[in-house]
């Protein structure tokens, strides 16, 4: 490793193409643990978004009026409305609000600090989404098929559990998989409320180190491929829970 | 195969004796919107008899079996079923669906579930009977329905036959009291028809209480021991198989039977 590290200092003096922030400790440091926020970032975010998708479809089927327009008004807020401007808001409007508690060192400290709020913010924002793309699945799931669940005496939380959710997962899982890259993409977004992710990091080190090209370079490379990873783990899914003579 | 050491048993009313009907369809209205579907429909039938109902399409046929599992409410009357109001608000839905099993013309298996695994939900998940006893008895049910070495094959993998035969082990598996055929062989292919005609005669001689909507007068005729003629919501005549469709009194019989037979 420490060859490579030498090699590509000797880049930087020979040619004057500057990854610093390979070669450096330091800056290699804070590089790594920005990617490591974001990776965090993005699976926390992915994992509630889902959730608050497949509990908003369920509340949509709901027969109390009340419930619905409860979804419905929270779909429409945040999907109207820019996610940066709502990530504003949770920090900048909502944060103060919030009861402050005491840290280790006896010092009032806000509840949640900004990658809390940006895993709340980011989370409703996709997760709005996702409650749309789960009720389409949710429709397009035969009833036919939830009334011999019902004939068979499977409870309204059984037949969304184990009938209509498994085979509307399937149906939507290609429009899901868009809103979820996406999402990991906004991450960086959160840039905004100082979280120390890879845009944030990056944009330390290129003030610093006054590296903009390299650091651009690296930055949409790390992007591209861990959305790619994600894409490839998505697709293993969707084969996976392919069904012979279901949906093709 | 309804050994009693399967399932716990069903809660029915202290009233009723097996020599009253197990099924009291009496003055049965049923609307959807302003098409008056069921216009009073009365009938009974008695443990261990094989009712088979006729009648041209959208004479509500299949509304009627609907109701008798409660999958769709009625206007007015009464449904019992084992001497206990389906109809009523206060009614244990389970414990209804437990008595009555229902096979479709769509079959509607779970596509996402194996063979097997379609017989196995329902006893798992609503009876919460042990796994392995209701594997061996899902078992039991495939070969009873001759489809042994078809376990883990999905529904999408089986023709129209064979996956109506799954429906049928699948009802089957709750150990209903009374099974309601929803006209199962009307989306099958004529070969196919026969293997599951065969299946549910084998239930009949078993001494299963089936009601059975069918377009099929040969099998009626064959295996029901009442026949009930339905025209526009209601019952125009019944009677047993051989004086129904020899002596028919009604020109509304007569009619339907002569395009029919």
């Amino acid at each position: 490793m420490d060859a490579l590290w030498d090699l590509l200092r000797h880049v930087h003096d020979a040619y004057g193409v500057n990854l610093v922030h390979f070669y450096d400790g330091f800056e290699r440091g804070r590089l790594l643990r920005g990617m490591w926020t974001t990776v965090k970032l993005a699976a926390i975010c992915i994992a509630f978004s889902i959730l608050i998708g497949i509990v908003g479809a369920w509340l949509q089927t709901s027969r109390l009026r009340i419930l619905k327009a409860a979804v419905q008004g929270y779909i429409q807020f945040f999907r109207n409305t820019p996610p940066l401007v709502q990530m504003y808001f949770f920090y900048f409007a909502l944060g103060p609000q919030m009861p402050r508690v005491i840290n280790d060192f006896g010092v009032p400290q806000p509840m949640f600090g900004s990658f809390e709020w940006a895993v709340l913010s980011l989370s409703f924002f996709a997760g709005a989404f996702n409650v749309e793309i789960f009720r389409s699945g949710v429709e397009a799931v035969q009833k036919a098929t939830v009334e011999a669940a019902d004939s068979l005496g499977f409870s309204r939380w059984q037949i969304y559990r184990y009938v209509v959710l498994p085979l509307a997962v399937r149906i939507c899982l290609p429009a899901l998989n868009n809103n979820l890259v996406n999402l990991a993409k906004t991450t960086t977004q959160a840039y905004a409320i100082a979280v120390p992710e890879t845009l944030f990091v990056a944009s330390q080190i290129w003030s610093d180190r006054i590296n903009v090209l390299e650091m651009m370079v690296t930055l949409l490379t790390f992007y591209l491929l861990m959305v790619g990873v994600f894409v490839w783990a998505m697709t293993r899914l969707e084969r996976r829970l392919r069904v012979p003579g279901f949906g093709q | 195969m309804r050994s009693g050491t399967e399932g716990q048993a069903v809660s029915t009313n202290p009233t009723w004796t097996p020599d009253q009907p197990i099924v009291a369809v009496h003055d049965v209205h049923k609307s959807f919107g302003a098409i008056e579907v069921l216009k009073g429909v009365s009938l009974d039938v008695a443990k261990g008899e094989v009712v088979c109902i006729i009648g041209p399409s959208g004479s509500g046929k299949s509304t009627l079996l609907r109701c008798v599992n409660a999958l769709v409410p009625i206007n007015k009357g009464s449904i019992k079923v084992e001497g206990q109001e389906v109809h009523d608000p206060a009614l244990d839905k389970l414990a209804l669906r437990r008595k009555v099993g229902m096979v479709f013309q769509q079959y509607n298996l779970f596509p996402h579930k194996t063979a097997i695994e379609n017989i196995m939900m329902a006893p798992l998940l609503v009876l919460k009977r042990p796994k392995a006893e209701v594997e061996a008895q899902a078992r039991r049910l495939m070969s009873k329905v001759r489809l042994e070495g078809k376990e883990d094959a999905y529904p999408g993998e089986l023709s129209g036959g064979q996956q109506q035969r799954v429906a049928i082990a699948r009802s089957l598996a709750m150990n209903p009291d009374i099974m309601l055929f929803d006209e199962v062989t009307a989306a099958l292919d004529p070969e196919t028809v026969k293997e599951v005609l065969v299946t549910i005669r084998e239930l009949a001689e078993e001494g299963m209480t089936c009601m059975i909507v069918t377009h099929e007068m040969g099998f009626a005729r064959e295996i029901g021991d009442h026949i009930y003629f339905t025209d526009r919501g209601v019952i125009v005549e019944h009677g047993a198989p051989d004086s129904f469709f020899t002596q028919a009194s009604d020109p509304r019989t007569r009619a339907f039977l002569s395009q029919i037979l």
